[in-house]
């Protein structure tokens, strides 16, 4: 198939989904309207509300808040996740005895953590940002334990052989290999880092567009609940098109499938 | 040099004396390896050792370099003895071993970076190993977009930037088809004449071993395998490795191997059949 049937059947998938949504919210069937507007809203009168939000330019604020909070969430769970990723992959004993503790705090659902980071670091962007670090962290950190682990013994061996030294072989062969799975496992992460904030916001926020889901939801506003998911939404596929962008650019001397020559 | 210097390994680039490795087994007991190997390699010499798969060639090779310890028996390097990283060797390994986050440049530069040089020394120097290895236009090509023999070439050049004493090569053309191997022969014989470095090469291929070597080592087949034949090959160099095969003493110096090793082969493929 080539590219423009695609994208033109992929735009048809969301016209008849939008249409049938609009047609069961708007006309009566056998006497009756299959979709209550007042539980399910209406199309237009969701696009009308993302339009009124981006008119008025208060939605700015609450993307800024949610960005933010992503990013830092992203920030440090990446850098504790590194730290103690490499630690605990150059220090079998500390890893086996923290094993047990890692796996316990890893299955632990982050939403039960909401409500002491909330009693801790209050309602502002930390508590949402200690939310998302707990889940940023953990991809991180395995990710990077594994991609220090698996380093190919012969690497290894031949960068002893051309005389490195320890620090050496920490800069030259366990960065690069640490960083290359810990990239692999970048659209997780920041995927995790933006739901850890919004739901952050959603359990308890002034600001973010969890909080904006949250107090439509309060009032039974049906159109500003879409109107917030769809400008999540979107505001997730502009973050991932560039984490893309940049994997690409830091990923380079990695074949792709299609390129894989022997 | 005489050839009692060369036995008791005084004046030698690397000699092994009365070497045994044995391996502890996952469930208990020891597996001997190898047993009483003796082997010194001249300074400047070409020898190779061939013997059937799983001989434990390669852990000689491994005890040369100083990544393994052998369990007992010495090993000295220009008569003194190794105890840690030998660090007069290079090592060419059969998988692939360049780095492959690095491009084909920085990974035959990165022995001089490690070691201080100045970068743009390193640069320019990489630069003229890549031409020598006829990768001249490859420089900034990732290892995943370079073929596998192109692969070996850089191997072979950031081995050989560092100007090592002695080269130990594990069946490093092995994956590569067979025109590419009489290149790559060629290749290294090339690099290797213009300054001559005692070469230590493990390859099961007898053809391999003879045009390229000035001595071949056969090992008898494991457990326990041991050095059972050392023989001179006194043809003519500078050599063609696809030339030189077709020349009559090497075929005598062939059979005359040949009739040693095969005993050794039918061996191990008779256990590797009792075993499936």
């Amino acid at each position: 198939m080539n590219r423009k049937r695609l994208l033109g059947m992929q735009v048809l998938v969301a016209v008849l989904a939008i249409a049938l949504w609009h047609i069961l919210t708007s006309y009566a069937f056998f006497g009756r309207v299959l979709l209550d507007p007042f539980f399910f809203s209406k199309p237009f009168e969701v696009a009308a509300r993302i339009v009124k939000w981006f008119r008025e330019g208060t939605i700015w604020y609450h993307l800024g808040i949610t960005l933010t909070e992503a990013m830092l969430a992203f920030i440090i769970g990446s850098i504790g996740g590194i730290l103690i990723g490499f630690w605990f992959a150059r220090k079998p004993v500390i890893a086996a005895v923290f094993d047990p503790y890692v796996k316990m705090v890893n299955s632990l659902p982050r939403v039960v953590l909401a409500p002491i980071f909330t009693l801790w670091l209050g309602l502002g962007i930390w508590s949402k940002v200690a939310l998302g670090v707990t889940l940023v962290f953990f991809i991180v950190f395995f990710n990077v334990y594994q991609g220090v682990k698996e380093v190919s013994p012969t690497i290894l061996a031949n960068a002893r052989m051309l005389g490195m030294t320890e620090q050496q072989l920490m800069r030259h062969v366990y960065w690069p290999s640490a960083l290359s799975w810990m990239f692999s496992s970048l659209h997780t992460s920041v995927g995790f880092a933006v739901v850890g904030a919004v739901v952050g916001e959603y359990l308890g926020s002034a600001a973010g567009l969890g909080y904006i889901i949250q107090q439509a939801e309060g009032i039974f506003d049906v159109a500003g609940v879409f109107a917030g998911m769809i400008v999540l939404a979107a505001f997730v596929i502009v973050i991932d098109a560039f984490v893309t962008l940049v994997e690409k650019r830091l990923l380079v001397w990695r074949p792709t499938a299609t390129e894989t020559r022997v | 040099m005489d050839s009692g210097d060369i036995e008791n390994g005084s004046g030698a680039a690397v000699s092994l004396a009365a070497v045994d490795v044995a391996f502890g087994l996952a469930r208990g007991g020891v597996y001997r390896a190898v047993e009483q190997a003796s082997l010194s390699v001249a300074d400047g010499e070409f020898v190779s050792i061939v013997g059937p798969t799983g001989c434990g060639k390669s852990t000689l090779l491994n005890i040369a370099a100083g990544l393994r310890a052998p369990s007992s028996g010495s090993v000295s390097v220009f008569g003194a003895p190794l105890v840690s990283l030998n660090r007069r060797a290079g090592y060419l390994f059969q998988a692939d071993a360049i780095f492959p986050w690095k491009t084909a440049l920085e990974n035959v530069a990165i022995g001089l970076d490690i070691a201080g040089a100045p970068a743009s020394e390193a640069r320019s120097r990489a630069e003229t190993w890549l031409s020598r290895v006829g990768l001249s236009h490859f420089g900034d090509r990732y290892p995943h977009m370079l073929s596998g023999g192109q692969r070996k070439r850089v191997g072979l050049a950031q081995v050989l930037i560092r100007d090592p004493k002695i080269l130990l090569m594990d069946e490093p053309f092995g994956p590569l088809d067979a025109q590419t191997r009489q290149i790559m022969g060629n290749l290294l014989l090339d690099l290797w004449q213009a300054d001559k470095k005692a070469v230590l090469f493990v390859t099961h291929d007898l053809e391999e071993a003879i045009s390229l070597s000035d001595r071949v080592v056969i090992m008898s087949a494991g457990p326990a395998a041991r050095i059972i034949g050392d023989w001179k090959v006194l043809l003519p160099r500078p050599r063609d490795t696809a030339e030189i095969k077709l020349d009559p003493a090497f075929h005598d110096l062939y059979r005359e191997i040949w009739a040693k090793l095969k005993d050794e082969v039918v061996k191990t493929y008779d256990m590797a059949g009792a075993r499936a």
